[in-house]
């Protein structure tokens, strides 16, 4: 007898999926006025924003481009750039 | 010890002793007696479960689905309406491989609204994947929800389990019937404990998105599973048989078949009127039997060709019908035997629809109609005037 | 009021996010950041229950999932009663412990489809959070009318037209829905405030009970924005009233967001998102504006946010 599919999946394995690609504009972090206030980290929609010590950086494996940390830094220290791949 | 008692008590007494952690329903009728005498055991501390008083039907199913997926053993009770009410989430949990087991009080389908008895509702849900079986009386029933609970929960299986009883005909007729001690269940029934459930501690994924690569190997599963549930159907109607001396057939069971030339065939509590009327027929001289599918999903084609080898002609007796192609039971009948070496005339007769009385004479004559000639899609004691047709 | 922004320092900076990267949301997805705020604020020890819809089909394509935590789902109406279930087997299998349940489901699963599941859930007693991840229409399926679509924006099943406006009912009042089944806790919450929605989940799941939040998540695609300024539309539809933070204990409103000081004319939300372009198209469009202000009005009166 064969074991039934369950079509379980395993936690946080979505992270195989490299959603980096789908970008064409990517957060430039300056690393210049950052005042550790971590909101790049709380607003990115895709967990993808992570640091310490006033340097954060996107992941790139993940990070669609969406601006949203570059737009709610209250410091302007991010900028979004057209990426060239 | 024996005790006069109403079906849905036999039902209820039965469920108790299977301990299930949640019980969620709706209350409709005829299933209500079954739901009643459940939250009376829980209200008395007899039984040791949650009781969920649902918003529906709907609700009922979805609760136990996902108290089976939390590794909670979870049953729930329905029929018409009802179970049509459900269909969405039973296709669901036969997807997600849920082992809950749900008890049909089988009743007619509206419009127009009936209450009456037949099988016209779990009909509905016959391609979901659910495992079907149908009881041909209190005892039956009593012996059966065991058995549903230690099939649905087998680690090969894990598909949910339908037991159906006639709405009326067996949910409000008394009957005496053996209460098997609790002893007897625990020892027959294994607890239960799968291997994934929701839990922080494993913390998976349960009903994710199958895109078109991964979802035909899942349906394909289920047909696989349904099939190795056959030997495990009379595997554990053998195991009961051994341990609490009572048998009403595995997959299917025979009266009087071994040496007739006619073999009536239904399923539930039709079963009982058709055995009368084999009694009377032989004490005429008329070489008939009765074979009762016992196990409707998965159907069990092996064992009714092997039993059906010395018959010339087989009359189906349907409480279900499929509007604009036939009855169900018979045409599922006729699949069974296409291709085969022996082929027997096969007859079918629609009974009983909206709880219409089913006399034994009313059988009778439907015999003598057919005998050595094929009838098909017949519908018995309907009053040809009111429909408008001249017979 | 950037400080509600400001999460703990100490949290979060090596943890991974209880909802986690390689989902396929959509770039700036409101949905998105409001359940990975609420699932970190919920923690691991939670078992989380979804309902049929763009979350749940974008964080869990077989044999992927973006969720760290024990999480099912089922169908598109009943998150709330499989919630339910698991809660009682918990129960029944003496394994409840501090161990958390949330039930979750889109505008449409929450409002329409799943309003009676809900109810019954509510009604019970269970102790379930539910949130109510509302971006304003059926967005899986594209973009269709919901009861919480708002007055007068464009949906594919509620198009503006020569003759039309578009949606033509007010949102379906859902908060007051919930709080009417008496429940000890209901709220609205934004992803314009990440620190006041995980202080309301938080306090949601503290509180012993059936616990409600509807959480307001803008959607760039099905709104028509640009996919930076989710927190920035999610913002002004709380400055304009249209979106009201409101706390409700027991049937009484406990705790409202003020709006005194940052107060702006509904224009200013309708104005970026093409669903309400075309109440700027014409004159017409200048008597609808002024419909959705006293849409806005009122909540601003009926909850005394200035
Ligand atoms: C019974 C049923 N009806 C319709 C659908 C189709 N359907 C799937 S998701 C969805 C819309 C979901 O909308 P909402 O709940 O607002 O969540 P969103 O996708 O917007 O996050 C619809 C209509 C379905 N899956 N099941
Ligand atoms: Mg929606």
């Amino acid at each position: 007898m064969s074991k039934p599919i369950l079509l379980f999946a395993q936690p946080g394995s979505s992270k195989v999926n490299k959603t980096g690609s789908w970008r064409t504009m990517m957060p430039v972090f300056k690393h210049k006025d950052c005042t550790d206030c971590r909101i790049c980290v709380t607003v990115c929609p895709d967990a993808c924003v992570s640091g310490k010590d006033k340097i954060y950086n996107a992941n790139l494996d993940y990070c669609k481009g969406c601006g949203v940390c570059a737009y709610e830094c209250p410091v302007n220290d991010i900028d979004m750039v057209l990426e060239v791949k | 010890m024996k005790k006069l008692i109403e079906g849905s008590m036999a039902v209820a007494e039965s469920v108790k002793r299977c301990r299930p952690n949640v019980v969620a329903a709706y209350p409709i009728t005829p299933q209500t007696h079954i739901v009643e005498n459940l939250a009376q055991m829980v209200a008395d501390g007899e039984l040791k479960a949650e009781f969920v008083n649902t918003e529906s039907e709907f609700g009922a199913a979805s609760v136990v689905l996902g108290a089976s997926a939390a590794g909670a053993r979870a049953y729930s009770t329905t029929t018409s309406q009802g179970l049509l009410l459900m269909a969405e989430v039973l296709y669901n949990i036969a997807g997600m491989r849920l082992p809950v087991v749900i008890t049909c009080a089988n009743r007619a389908i509206s419009a127009p609204i009936n209450i009456w008895n037949d099988h016209s509702d779990a009909m509905v849900i016959r391609d979901s994947g659910i495992i079907m079986l149908f009881a041909e009386d209190a005892q039956e029933l009593f012996d059966m929800h065991p058995q549903a609970f230690k099939i649905a929960e087998n680690p090969d299986i894990m598909l949910p389990f339908m037991v159906n009883m006639d709405g009326f005909i067996l949910t409000h007729a008394f009957e005496s019937v053996e209460l098997s001690d609790q002893k007897l269940f625990d020892e027959f029934l294994p607890k239960f404990n799968p291997a994934l459930k929701l839990d922080p501690a494993n913390p998976i994924t349960m009903g994710t998105l199958a895109e078109p690569k991964w979802y035909m190997e899942t349906r394909y599963k289920l047909h696989e599973t349904q099939q190795e549930a056959l030997p495990l159907i009379q595997k554990t109607a053998e195991e009961f048989k051994a341990k609490f001396g009572r048998w009403y057939g595995g997959l299917i069971d025979t009266y009087r078949l071994d040496d007739a030339e006619i073999g009536f065939v239904a399923m539930g509590s039709l079963i009982g009127t058709l055995k009368e009327v084999v009694d009377d027929l032989r004490a005429k001289g008329e070489k008939v039997g009765v074979l009762k599918i016992r196990s409707y999903r998965p159907f069990p084609k092996k064992e009714i060709l092997d039993v059906c080898k010395g018959l010339k002609q087989l009359v189906v007796f349907d409480k279900s019908f499929s509007y604009g192609w036939g009855s169900i039971l018979q045409n599922e009948m006729r699949n069974c035997f296409y291709g085969s070496k022996h082929n027997p005339m096969i007859s079918g007769f629609v009974v009983g629809l909206g709880g219409r009385d089913i006399p034994p004479s009313s059988i009778i004559k439907a015999y003598q109609q057919t005998k050595g000639k094929e009838i098909l899609d017949e519908f018995v004691d309907v009053n040809w005037e009111l429909v408008g047709v001249r017979r | 009021m950037a400080d509600t922004i400001r999460p703990k320092k100490e949290k979060a900076a090596v943890e991974e996010s209880l909802f986690t990267s390689g989902h396929r949301a959509c770039a700036g997805c409101g949905e998105a950041l409001g359940a990975k705020l609420v699932m970190d604020a919920a923690g691991p020890d939670t078992i989380v229950a979804t309902s049929t819809g763009c979350l749940e089909v974008f964080s869990t394509p077989y044999p992927e999932s973006a969720w760290r935590m024990p999480w099912i789902h089922s169908l598109f109406e009943n998150s709330s009663a499989v919630a339910s279930g698991v809660e009682v087997a918990l129960k029944a299998l003496g394994r409840k412990g501090n161990t958390k349940i949330i039930a979750q489901g889109g505008d449409g699963g929450t409002a329409d489809i799943g309003i009676g599941c809900l109810s019954g859930m509510l009604e019970r007693g269970h102790e379930i959070l539910y949130v109510c991840y509302d971006n304003e229409a059926y967005m899986n399926t594209g973009v269709q009318r919901s009861g919480l679509t708002p007055f007068d924006a464009h949906t594919t099943t509620s198009p503006s037209g020569k003759i039309s406006f578009g949606n033509q009912r007010p949102k379906k009042t859902l908060l007051d829905i919930a709080a009417a089944h008496n429940i000890p806790y209901a709220a609205t919450a934004s992803v314009a405030y990440p620190a006041d929605l995980q202080r309301k989940v938080k306090k949601a799941l503290a509180t012993p009970g059936p616990t409600f939040i509807h959480l307001h998540v803008p959607c760039p695609l099905g709104w028509g924005y640009k996919a930076e300024l989710t927190l920035e539309i999610a913002r002004i539809a709380i400055d304009t009233g249209l979106f009201p933070l409101v706390e409700i204990e027991w049937g009484k409103v406990t705790r409202v967001r003020k709006i005194t000081k940052d107060k702006k004319p509904v224009e200013e939300y309708l104005k970026p998102q093409s669903r309400f372009r075309h109440l700027f198209a014409s004159e017409d469009g200048k008597k609808e504006l002024a419909k959705i202000q006293a849409i806005a009005d009122a909540n601003i009166a009926k909850y005394g946010l200035v």
